[in-house]
């Protein structure tokens, strides 16, 4: 008999499994749940995306592609991003196609990180990132947000956390999952820290389509950041693609390719079929993206101030497709009430604190669900807070 | 005729679903529900909103399956009135479910709803045919719907996303 564990890496070992894990383990195999628990659009792929790859197999597109995408795809990302950021990504040696944004993180931070080093992560954030710094062998340093200013990052919050061993911010606008969005000026603020400190910025920029009341800055188009920000994003919630695992990073060709690197030992290319469809997404799919982003404002709307109207205090959100309400007045941790919740009304939400210590006494309800899932959801919940307070 | 922003999502989203309320809808597009009221009066007024139907999947109704068929007609238009008077004369019908005006081979396309086959073949035959503008007339029996007004009619409507996602 061996023993694995003596045979497992540490930083794995250390490494803690997913909050969210954790939780989906709970919620499969129960039965009735309306489920305000996913990180996804609820829209299939736009039909003319899936016809694309359809198209691709029976045309016998099933090899590799170049170490960094279909130069055709590379093409469209660089004219798609010229038209978000003004910024001009030459495809041929700034545009990396990845698997995924998970991916494009991944590779990003591998690149940059030697042992040792601090990345800061501002919470509440996306499950992934202070476990990729681990695994990329730097330290994570979480900044925390508050409720009281909507999670938006307080630059002088950022500035006590930086130390000499900082080598870069991870920033996600729209945030998953508070939905927060920031605006330029708040952005420029940001901007004056890093380059004051001469960090570099991972920007995870997969959220940049669905904003809804300001229009979407990108860090990247901030003045001095383009060199210094690793632009990553994706086909997964803007034109929802989840399945298909398909990002990309724009970046400058140093740090591009030493990510090709990583990515081309690791990786090789991304799906092909995947990329013939995000071909036809990027040439085609605007109409649909529009249609969407104005489906989700609306439930945003409806849902956001149902929230509010049971006592679960709740900021608008400005992008994404989450609400973040604080849950403190059940007196309940967020993992109590999650599970609770689930187990006695059979809704399933995400308790706050997988997301960082100041997800604490929030969950992440995700508004992307039918509208009749949304208001049935707000009843059972208006029942679970009243028998709560 | 141009209408806001603000009115177009009302009507996109009657279109897609005439149940939601006027107190949803102010919610949605954040108006009040006084003045969305008022919006969706002013649409009915104009006759933009013409009518709150649902779509019904006859088809699997017992005894109410039913039978369609859409009829291409070519008229003989009237001076000084065109094809407007022969449609009017068509569309009176109570079987005559839909009436267009088309450019092509024929002149007219009409949507029929019967009880049966020869229900439809009579109601052609005696009322259509015999129409003093109407030259000629083919029927095509509808089989199966498979989607009507961007409505797709057997589609599975399951949430295919694990209930927990990051």
């Amino acid at each position: 008999m061996i023993e694995p564990s003596y045979y497992l890496s540490n930083i794995v070992q250390e490494l803690k499994p997913s909050g969210i894990r954790k939780f989906f383990d709970l919620a499969a195999g129960m039965e009735g749940v309306i489920s305000l628990g996913v990180g996804e659009p609820d829209f299939v792929t736009p039909w003319n995306v899936r016809e694309a790859c359809i198209l691709s197999l029976e045309q016998g597109y099933t090899s590799y592609t170049a170490n960094a995408g279909l130069i055709e795809l590379r093409k469209e990302i660089s004219h798609y991003l010229k038209n978000l950021t003004n910024i001009e990504y030459n495809p041929h040696n700034q545009v990396l196609v990845t698997v995924g944004g998970s991916q494009a993180l991944d590779i990003s931070l591998r690149a940059i990180v030697n042992p040792g080093d601090e990345v800061i992560v501002i919470e509440p954030s996306f499950v992934s990132y202070a476990s990729l710094v681990t695994l990329a062998g730097g330290i994570p340093v979480p900044v925390q947000t508050t409720g009281d200013m909507e999670f938006k990052l307080q630059p002088e919050e950022l500035e006590k956390a930086i130390t000499e061993k900082t080598k870069a911010i991870i920033l996600c606008s729209p945030n998953n999952p508070t939905g927060t969005c920031l605006n330029k000026k708040e952005l420029e603020m940001i901007a004056e820290i890093i380059e004051k400190y001469d960090l570099l910025v991972i920007s995870d920029e997969i959220y940049a389509e669905l904003t809804y009341d300001e229009a979407y800055t990108s860090f990247v188009s901030i003045k001095g950041m383009e060199e210094r920000t690793i632009l990553v994003s994706g086909f997964s919630k803007g034109f929802a693609m989840t399945g298909w695992r398909l990002g990309y990073i724009a970046a400058n060709p140093e740090f591009l390719n030493a990510m090709l690197k990583i990515h081309q030992y690791s990786m090789m290319c991304a799906p092909t079929m995947a990329q013939y469809a995000a071909i036809e997404a990027m040439k085609n799919g605007k109409e649909d993206v529009i249609h969407m982003k104005k489906s989700y404002r609306q439930r945003r709307n409806l849902f956001v101030g149902a929230l509010n109207d049971i006592g679960l205090t709740c900021h608008v959100p400005g992008g994404a497709f989450y609400a973040f309400p604080s849950i403190q007045k059940t007196n309940l941790t967020s993992e109590e009430f999650a599970e609770q919740l689930l187990m006695e009304e059979k809704v399933a939400v995400v308790p706050g604190n997988v997301f960082g210590k100041s997800g604490e006494g929030f969950v992440r309800c995700s508004y992307a669900s039918s509208l009749e899932q949304l208001q049935e959801a707000v009843r059972r919940m208006q029942r679970f807070v009243e028998s709560r307070t | 005729m141009k209408f806001t922003e603000k009115e177009v999502e009302i009507l996109e989203l009657l279109e897609n679903d005439c149940r939601l309320s006027a107190e949803q809808i102010a919610k949605m597009i954040e108006l009040t529900e006084d003045e969305t009221k008022q919006l969706i009066k002013n649409l009915e007024d104009q006759r933009i909103i013409v009518d709150y139907t649902a779509q019904i999947n006859w088809g699997k109704v017992d005894g109410h399956e039913g039978v369609k068929a859409m009829i291409d007609v070519k008229v003989q238009p009237k001076r000084g009135v065109g094809f407007d008077e022969i449609a009017s004369r068509i569309y009176r019908f109570k079987e005559v479910k839909s009436v267009y005006l088309m450019s092509g081979a024929y002149d007219l396309s009409i949507i029929i709803e019967g009880k049966s086959m020869s229900e439809i073949a009579q109601f052609v035959s005696d009322k259509l045919s015999t129409l003093d503008s109407v030259l000629s007339t083919t029927t095509h029996f509808i089989l199966k719907k498979y989607k009507h007004d961007g409505t797709i009619f057997e589609q599975e409507d399951e949430d295919k996303r694990i209930v927990v996602s990051p």
